[in-house]
């Protein structure tokens, strides 16, 4: 009788679990708003994006927004983080608290003198790696044209394992209008970058088709 | 193995070479001709081999039909006896109820009636009419009217007429007499007909009684006679069974269905407060702890309606609860209906928790996108009807037990059925592809027997006898010799 309940009680586990690997289901996204002169004036449609994200996350999910500035590798440029609580209510008002700090940010930004994107990039693996999320994701809203201070190093892999990055509303540049490949290049140097990394790239330039920016499996 | 470029070779070789084509067809039909018993053989033996035992296994799933069919009547019969048992003690119940509540006070209302008729008969013997009395002088009078007049005439005349003053008085009085004593029986007539009345009364409410027990005797018989059908085991009694699971079948599998949609809404009800109480990100598997927690309420729900049916005695699912004394049941049942009651004030609680919650994403929803955040007027109604579904439906899912019962008892045969009847297009198609090989075997025969015509027409010719193809005694000594 004993050994029957046991292999009940195994059993019910094993169906519970899914019999396989298990996965955490949160989700965590790093926003990372380009703040360099030629951007400041775009940052504006980032609130699209944090709205959407606060909408679409839920208990349990994690949230951070970060700037791109001269120097992003810093937890300094971090705006504003947070773990959405397990109770639905409270997590709310985080969200509202959190859309405040956007708010204030967006009105009080101010533009950077260099674009440190690779700075940023690593920043955001190291605080996804921190979170434990099942599905991290670094959204990059830039026109992805990195612009470093003198003396910074950033030609080296960088690890984004099992994350997804994606550019948003990345804008053409005057050159790019001149000569396209050089913004065809642009995206293309830093997919191969990503993928180098171990990581998943894509390009969003329509900021209305965030339907399926992230996904909860 | 030879590649296709060397089999053309081959080919080319035999029908190029020495050896051409005709040489070889020859050669290959003297083969066939020496082979002719053995290949018959074979064939007969592969054919036979083939029917046999697609016969043989179509044997053994008849064999299986006809043991789950045997079963299946066993099963058929003893739900339909169990139910018509359960029938019959219900009609003696209501005759029982009729009985104590009606006829009990017979012996009452039969001294009421005695009474009632002692009564009309007293009235009526004091109402009879009661003859005049005859007048007792009339015979004095003629004696003095016949009398000899010797003196006096007008004497006579005047003693008759005095003797008529008094009769006229005296009939006066009588006549007055005679019409009291006749006021006084229409009046005691009068006074019986109240008592008339009731007795019809009463005797009516015995005659509904009786008309009443009546009906529920003949609705007994009848049963009785459906009940001794199943006992005899009687195939019109079992096709009724039959066709009675079926429509149960249908009637409970659609009220099943409407129940698991009440179970549907049951759970939307409860899913997302249920995640403010036990977290929202907690996972087992596939599936939220939130969830996980709803759906055991709700199955908690739906395990007491069982219980508490079942303790009520109008389920039967479980033997070891109907098989409780009667003090013990009941208090199976207050617990079941006590565990049910705070359920569905928990429940009711928890749907107005969900109505706040969707109401605080709403807003969270509306200030993100912009809008201003609308109090939308006549809130109060939603939550309302949310609170009073989350208190009824645990209620309204008690009842899923009856359609349950009516299922697991129906599904069993018809399912039954359906396996027998399988098992029965089966057993025949595995005859029918026996049959075939058979006649294939047959078929082949004749087919191997084509090409070797001319030999042994030739054959037929030098020992004078017909050849037909599988009939030869050599062919039949091979194939069908031990």
């Amino acid at each position: 009788m004993k050994n029957l309940s046991t292999a009940i009680a195994v059993g019910l586990l094993l169906v519970l679990t899914g019999c396989g690997e298990s996965v955490p289901h949160t989700r965590a996204v790093y926003l990372l708003l380009d703040t360099s002169g030629t951007y400041t004036k775009e940052i504006k449609k980032a609130q699209t994006i944090a709205n959407y994200l606060l909408g679409t996350l839920t208990s349990g999910d994690s949230l951070a927004l970060a700037r791109i500035d001269s120097g992003s590798f810093s937890e300094k440029d971090i705006v504003s983080k947070v773990t959405f609580d397990t109770r639905p209510s409270y997590a709310n008002q985080q969200k509202r608290v959190f859309r405040q700090k956007l708010d204030r940010f967006i009105k009080t930004v101010k533009a950077s003198r260099h674009t440190d994107i690779t700075g940023g990039m690593l920043q955001a693996a190291e605080w996804l790696g921190e979170t434990g999320a099942g599905h991290k994701y670094i959204l990059i809203f830039s026109d992805l044209e990195e612009d470093l201070q003198p003396g910074y190093v950033r030609d080296f892999a960088i690890d984004l394992t099992n994350i997804h990055v994606v550019a948003l509303n990345v804008t053409k540049l005057r050159r790019d209008q001149v000569d396209p490949r050089k913004y065809m290049d642009r995206l293309g140097r830093w997919q191969a970058r990503v993928e180098s990394g171990a990581g998943t790239w894509q390009v969003i330039n329509d900021l209305d088709r965030l339907d399926a920016l992230l996904t909860r499996n | 193995m030879p590649d296709l470029n060397e089999l053309k070779e081959m080919m080319s070789g035999l029908t190029q070479g020495p050896m051409s084509l005709p040489v070889l067809i020859v050669i290959g039909i003297g083969l066939m001709y020496l082979g002719r018993a053995a290949a018959h053989g074979l064939i007969r033996a592969l054919a036979r081999t083939l029917h046999d035992a697609l016969h043989m296994v179509a044997k053994s799933l008849k064999s299986a039909e006809e043991r789950l069919a045997a079963r299946n009547r066993e099963v058929l019969m003893e739900i339909g006896r169990d139910n018509t048992e359960r029938l019959i003690e219900r009609e003696f119940y209501r005759v029982n109820a009729v009985v104590a509540r009606d006829l009990s006070g017979y012996p009452a209302m039969q001294r009421k009636l005695a009474d009632q008729i002692t009564q009309i008969d007293e009235d009526y013997r004091e109402a009879s009419e009661t003859p005049p009395v005859p007048p007792a002088w009339v015979e004095a009078v003629e004696t003095i009217a016949n009398m000899p007049q010797k003196g006096d005439p007008t004497v006579v005349g005047k003693i008759l007429d005095d003797i008529h003053k008094t009769m006229t008085v005296a009939q006066k009085m009588a006549m007055a007499d005679y019409r009291k004593a006749t006021n006084e029986r229409h009046g005691l007539l009068q006074r019986m007909l109240p008592f008339w009345r009731k007795l019809e009364q009463t005797l009516g409410r015995v005659d509904v009684t009786v008309k009443g027990l009546e009906a529920k005797a003949g609705v007994i018989d009848q049963q009785m006679e459906k009940y001794i059908g199943i006992l005899k085991k009687s195939d019109p009694a079992a096709q009724a069974l039959s066709a009675s699971q079926m429509t149960n079948l249908i009637a409970s599998s659609f009220v099943l269905f409407i129940a698991m949609l009440g179970g549907f809404v049951n759970f939307h009800l409860i899913a997302l407060p249920m995640s403010e109480m036990v977290g929202a990100a907690s996972y087992v598997g596939a599936l939220k702890v939130s969830d996980i927690a709803a759906l055991v309420i709700v199955a908690t729900e739906i395990a007491m309606g069982l219980f508490l049916m079942e303790s009520l005695r109008i389920t039967r699912l479980f033997p070891l609860i109907a098989a409780l004394d009667d003090h013990m049941r009941k208090k199976m049942a207050w617990a079941a209906f006590g565990i049910l009651f705070t359920l569905a004030c928990v429940e009711s609680s928890l749907a107005y928790m969900r109505d706040l919650l969707a109401a605080d994403r709403e807003a969270l929803t509306q200030s993100l996108a912009g809008v201003q955040v609308a109090n939308p007027e006549l809130r109060w109604i939603p939550s309302a009807g949310q609170m009073v579904l989350g208190f009824m439906l645990p209620f309204a899912l008690t009842f899923v037990a009856i359609p349950l019962e009516s299922f697991i008892q129906s599904a069993r045969t018809v399912t039954g059925t359906l396996v027998a009847a399988i098992l029965r297009g089966i057993t025949v198609v595995l005859k029918i592809t026996g049959d075939l090989f058979e006649n294939v075997g047959q078929m082949l025969i004749h087919v191997y027997d084509f090409p070797i015509f001319l030999p042994l027409k030739l054959e037929a010719m030098v020992t004078r006898k017909p050849v037909t193809a599988g009939t030869s005694k050599n062919t039949q000594q091979t194939t069908v010799g031990p």
